[in-house]
């Protein structure tokens, strides 16, 4: 199995070389690293060649890397039914800088862009109806960005007196409490809490 | 009003469609563009379910993070925990018991025939049959009393667990189990009298919401989408994971229509029950004996024997509700054979204690993205039918 996957991708490196920047298979799976500006050209190669065929597009979804350059991966999942196999073709994307979208060549694409400019202020160029589809209407901010708190910023309830549903900031009886388990035994840390002591001068007292 | 007979464009309005309508199977919205009774456009808006479980699951622990799944498509929830399961052992790299991996087989069936029977009954419901509404839930509440006795909870079950399943199944509840499966085919023949043979569902379904093979390429379908319309595509076949692989050929079989409507899928979706129920007799009788989570790992808790006499027994138990197990760097894309179609999680692990982020594909999600291309040219009065057979549960598809 990841034998025929390293031959995939080198089969897709190497044709159309000019795209892609990286392949590699981990957990039986293959893992394409292409150019953002040409991802268009990526899916209908694969969709188009014999040894491809991935005719389906299975999930488009970001992911965020707030300290990289480029925060977003915009990660890809294809389907072939034909040849029963699957690919995952990741390119970078950040706030500004937009993705090709994959209407034409996918009209699936649509409601999946739709949710990853949704959930990540990930731009899609190209797309015919790029609205918010999962957040309420009059939303503000993008969820699952890593700097976006998981409470949120506003909340939501009827007002007897205005006679509708009102926004207003969220307000905590309790502070959000987010536990660290993480312990500092288990080879997380080279260093001992405290070792840091074993240095410095005893202070007399 | 003589003189409005003139204007061309009364024959065109836009109907408002929900949210809060029985046909619309939860709370769908939808904004229809009519040409006299014919569909021009349908603008679905979702999201109104939006309870952001891929946000959460990046604040809990693999473990925390489970339960959130039942409340996903919550009208087969141990599917749905499949696939999580399945995602963390691929990037733990372990194996998971053999008996773990029957079980877990015969509730996935169990769940698929809750979702096909709810389906089948409520569409049927759509089209104007009422009867087997209320015969169908009678089975499906048999089951779900399989899922309490195994779990401890109907619906929300928290049963399938990284590394197996969690508790042991009596011998007791193999045995009812088998007896449903001998009892549950004249059940169903029983709906299937009211259904298949009556003029008007056959009206009301037949030739409606024709799926082509094109549309489910460009579409993204998956599961009984597809198989209505004659691709035998079956991930429990064709990408088999647990023990599918080793079920003889005569009681597994990939069912398959042939005109892709609104009929076919009916019947698939029936069909497919019955070699559920097949398959999970089929469990029950080859069950094999032994531990169901794996005995001694990281992942799995201890038994509440061993916690009363080993100090590092109740240590692991304490680290592994608190802190939980950590996930090595990575990212995988695990997908089951969902009642509804294809659902996959995308995990990306950093390496600790949380997922660094998990995304949820849900079936019904590029199902329900397609009902525009599908509704097109039908009648007002299909809508509701061609909805009810695209099997959505809004559960999945707002998350």
């Amino acid at each position: 199995m990841t034998d025929a996957l390293q031959e995939l991708g080198e089969h897709i490196s190497e044709t159309c070389a000019d795209v892609v920047k990286s392949f590699h298979v981990s957990f039986g799976e293959l893992t394409i690293i292409a150019e953002r500006d040409s991802i268009l050209k990526l899916a209908k190669f694969l969709k188009d060649d014999n040894q491809c065929v991935f005719e389906t597009l299975i999930d488009i979804c970001g992911v965020d890397w707030p300290e990289r350059n480029e925060r977003f991966d915009v990660v890809y999942h294809f389907l072939s039914m034909r040849l029963n196999q699957r690919i995952r073709i990741k390119v970078t994307a950040d706030e500004a800088t937009p993705v090709p979208s994959l209407t034409e060549l996918h009209p699936s694409a649509d409601w999946f862009e739709r949710e990853a400019f949704d959930m990540y202020g990930i731009r899609f160029a190209g797309h015919p109806d790029m609205r918010r589809i999962l957040t309420d209407y009059g939303f503000e901010g993008y969820p699952l960005r890593k700097d976006f708190p998981l409470t949120g910023f506003t909340e939501v309830r009827y007002d007897d007196l205005e006679k509708r549903v009102i926004n207003e900031p969220v307000q905590l009886v309790q502070e959000y409490r987010n536990f660290d388990f993480l312990s500092p035994w288990e080879g997380m840390t080279k260093e001992l809490p405290g070792d840091e002591k074993a240095e410095k001068e005893p202070s007399d007292g | 009003m003589a003189d409005t007979a003139e204007n061309v464009d009364e024959r065109k309005f836009t109907l408002n469609f929900g949210p809060q309508h029985p046909a619309a199977h939860g709370v769908l919205r939808m904004i229809m563009d009519l040409d006299g009774e014919v569909v021009d456009r349908i603008d679905s808006h979702i999201g109104l379910l939006h309870r952001g479980t891929e946000k959460l699951l990046e604040y809990k622990t693999y473990l925390q993070g489970l339960p959130y799944f039942d409340r996903l498509d919550y009208v087969a929830p141990m599917n749905q925990e499949h696939a999580w399961c399945l995602a963390i052992e691929r990037l733990l790299g372990v194996e998971v018991p053999r008996r773990a991996k029957f079980i877990r087989v015969l509730y996935s069936e169990m769940g698929r025939i809750l979702s096909h029977m709810l389906n089948i009954t409520t569409q049927a419901m759509d089209v104007g049959a009422l009867t087997p509404i209320t015969w169908g839930f009678e089975e499906r509440e048999k089951l779900m009393g399989f899922y309490e006795r195994a779990s401890g909870s109907r619906m929300h079950s928290a049963y399938f667990r990284p590394g197996g399943v969690h508790q042991d199944l009596p011998q007791e509840l193999l045995d009812d189990i088998m007896t449903f499966c001998e009892e549950f085919p004249e059940q169903l023949g029983y709906i299937e009298s009211l259904l298949s043979e009556n003029r008007i569902f056959k009206q009301r379904n037949a030739d409606i919401g024709v799926v082509d093979e094109k549309t489910i390429m460009e579409w993204g379908f998956s599961g009984v989408m597809v198989r209505g319309s004659g691709l035998a595509w079956d991930l429990r076949r064709s990408q088999p994971y647990e023990i599918y692989d080793e079920i003889p050929g005569d009681v597994f079989q990939v069912v398959v229509g042939n005109n892709g409507d609104n009929y076919d899928r009916y019947v698939v979706r029936m069909e497919e029950m019955l070699i559920a129920n097949d398959i999970m007799k089929w469990c029950v009788e080859n069950m094999p004996e032994g531990e169901v989570l794996m005995a001694g790992s990281k992942v799995a808790p201890p038994r509440r024997g061993e916690m009363k006499r080993s100090m590092e027994a109740l240590i692991h138990h304490f680290k592994l509700y608190t802190e939980g197990f950590h996930v090595p760097e990575g990212e995988v894309y695990a997908a089951v054979e969902a009642p509804k179609g294809e659902f996959g999680v995308y995990l990306v692990s950093d390496g600790s204690n949380r997922p660094y982020r998990a995304k949820i594909r849900a079936p019904g999600y590029p199902h329900l993205a397609a009902m525009d291309h599908l509704c097109k040219g039908h009648m007002l009065a299909d809508v509701s039918a061609i909805l009810g057979t695209l099997d959505i549960v809004f559960g999945e598809v707002d998350r």
